[in-house]
C-alpha cells in the first residue's frame, strides 16, 4: 500500500463514497443513535473497530472463501467478530460500554460493513482493505458527531452531554442556559431525518459546487477513474 | 455422471467448507467469552454495588450486600411478573434497610424499573431508576442522569423521607393532592415512578419481618 491509494481511501471514505451522505447505506443506526455527541460518535468509533477488523479478516481469508458461499461467510465472519468487540468493550471499556452496549450488536445489522466487505475487502489485500475500513467508519464518525451535534443542540440546547461517562471530570456544554425549553423534534426520531436531510442537501451543494469549479478550471484535473460503485441507496 | 450427483458432491463440498469457518469463528467467539467472563462479572457486581450506594449510604451497613438476598416470584405489589430479587442491609446483625426491585407498570412509555431502598425503621432512603423508556427531554427527568436540574435532581425527593407520616393519601405527586412535586407537561412518569415508590414502601413495611428472616439465596 503507497501513500496514493492510502489518500485514496481516506478521501473515499471520509468524503468522496461518506457512507451517511453519498452511500446512505447503514441509516438504521445513524438515525437511531444520533441524538447526541457522545452516543453518535461511540456507535461511529465502534463500527470503526468492526469495520477494520472484518475487512482484516475477509481480505486475509478471501482465497479461501468460495465465490457461490461468500455471503453467508462474510455474515458469520461479521457476526462473530461483532460478537468478540461487544464482549470485549463490556469487559475492558466497561464505562464506554455502558453507554454503547445496546447500539453494538446493532452493527451486525449495519449493511455498511457487508457493504465494504463485499465492494472492498474481498478483492483487496489485508492491509489496504483494513485501511478502507478505518477510513469508512471515520466518515461515519465525523458525520454521526455532526449530526448528533445538531440535534442535541436544538432538541437540548447542549453538546456532549453523556461525557462525564466516557471521560469523568468533563461535563456537558450548555450554550443557551439552562431556561432553554428544548425543541423535543430535534431528539425524537423525526429530527434525525429532517437534519440529515439538510446535511446530505449542504453536501450535495458543496459538490455541485466543486463540480462546476473544476470544469471551469482552465487546466481540468484528468478524472481517476472510480474504484467504486457509484451510490446506492440502502 | 448426472446432474444430480454433481448438485450433491457440490453441496456437500460448499457444506464443508461452511462447517470449518462456522466452528472457526465460533470457536474464536467461544475463546473470547471464556477470557472475559471474570471481568465482565466483576464489572456487573460493581455497577450494582454503585447503584446500591446511590440509594443507601454506604454508612448504613456492614454486610455483604449482594450475597444477602431474597428472590421473589411474580409480585404484583411491586409490579414485578417475572419476580425479582431484594438485598438485606443489616448492621451487626440487625436489620438495617431492604432494597427492592420495583417496576412501575404505569409509565408514559411502558414499564419503569427502579430500586427502593426501606430502611428498617420505615423511612425511605432513596428511589433510583434504572431503566425507562419516558421520552427524552420531557418525562426522562425521573433518571437524575438525564435530569437537567443537576443541583436539585426531582428523584432526591425521595431522599430519607417517612412513609408512615405521609401516608399512603399524601404520597402522591401535588397535582394529584400530594406532597411530591411533579414538572409541568410531564406528570404521567412522575406519578408513575411515586405511586411505584409508595407500593414498595408499603410491601417492605408490611412483609418487613419475613423478608429480614427468610434465608439468605432463598424464595419467598
Amino acid at each position: 500500500m503507497n501513500l496514493q491509494s492510502f489518500r485514496e481511501s481516506a478521501w473515499n471514505g471520509l468524503w468522496r463514497q461518506n457512507t451517511g451522505l453519498v452511500q446512505l447505506l447503514g441509516l438504521c443506526p445513524i438515525l437511531a443513535v444520533s441524538t447526541s455527541v457522545v452516543n453518535a460518535a461511540s456507535l461511529g468509533l465502534a463500527t470503526v473497530v468492526v469495520m477494520a477488523v472484518s475487512n482484516f479478516a475477509v481480505a486475509s481469508l478471501r482465497n479461501f472463501i468460495p465465490y457461490e458461499i461468500r455471503i453467508p461467510v462474510f455474515i458469520l465472519i461479521i457476526a462473530a467478530l461483532t460478537t468478540v468487540v461487544d464482549l470485549s468493550f463490556n469487559a475492558y471499556f466497561h464505562d464506554l460500554y455502558l453507554v454503547l452496549g445496546i447500539f453494538i450488536p446493532l452493527i451486525v445489522t449495519n449493511c455498511i460493513v457487508l457493504a465494504r466487505v463485499e465492494a472492498f475487502a474481498a478483492k483487496n489485500d489485508p492491509v489496504s482493505s483494513t485501511v478502507d475500513g478505518v477510513m469508512m467508519g471515520l466518515g461515519l464518525v465525523c458525520l454521526l458527531a455532526v449530526l448528533g451535534g445538531l440535534r442535541e443542540l436544538v432538541g437540548n440546547g447542549t453538546l456532549l452531554s453523556g461525557i462525564e461517562m466516557v471521560f469523568p471530570g468533563l461535563s456537558a456544554i450548555s450554550l443557551f442556559g439552562p431556561d432553554y425549553p428544548g425543541f423535543l423534534i430535534g431528539i425524537l426520531p423525526p429530527g434525525a431525518f429532517f437534519a440529515l436531510g439538510c446535511l446530505i442537501a449542504l453536501s450535495n451543494l458543496i459538490r455541485s459546487r466543486a463540480a462546476r469549479h473544476k470544469t471551469a478550471a482552465p487546466h481540468p484535473t484528468v478524472p481517476t477513474p472510480a474504484t467504486d460503485q457509484p451510490a446506492s441507496a440502502a | 455422471m448426472s446432474a444430480r450427483c454433481t448438485a450433491a458432491r457440490t453441496s456437500l463440498r460448499t457444506a464443508g467448507i461452511m462447517v470449518v469457518f462456522t466452528v472457526a469463528f465460533t470457536a474464536l467467539m467461544a475463546a473470547t467469552f471464556e477470557v472475559t467472563r471474570p471481568t465482565i462479572e466483576a464489572s456487573a457486581q460493581e455497577g450494582k454495588m454503585r447503584l446500591i450506594n446511590e440509594v443507601l449510604p454506604r454508612a448504613s451497613y456492614d454486610n455483604l450486600l449482594l450475597d444477602d438476598f431474597v428472590t421473589l416470584g411474580p409480585t404484583p405489589e411491586l409490579g414485578l411478573d417475572d419476580g425479582g430479587h431484594i438485598f438485606r442491609a443489616r448492621k451487626a446483625g440487625e436489620p438495617a434497610a431492604l432494597v427492592l426491585e420495583v417496576i412501575a407498570p404505569d409509565g408514559y412509555a411502558g414499564r419503569i424499573q427502579m430500586v427502593v431502598a426501606v430502611g428498617a425503621d420505615g423511612r425511605v432512603n432513596g428511589v433510583r431508576v434504572t431503566g425507562h423508556r419516558e421520552t427524552p427531554g420531557l418525562g426522562d427527568y425521573i433518571d437524575p442522569k438525564k435530569d437537567r436540574n443537576k443541583s436539585q435532581p426531582w428523584i432526591e425527593q425521595f431522599a430519607d423521607v417517612s412513609f408512615a407520616d405521609i401516608g399512603l393519601d399524601k404520597w402522591k405527586v401535588r397535582r394529584d393532592g400530594g406532597v411530591f412535586a411533579s414538572r409541568s407537561g410531564a406528570t404521567i412518569s412522575a406519578r408513575a415512578v411515586t405511586h411505584a415508590a409508595a407500593r414498595a414502601a408499603d410491601y417492605a413495611i408490611r412483609h418487613r419481618d419475613a423478608l429480614f428472616t427468610a434465608p439468605a439465596g432463598g424464595r419467598l
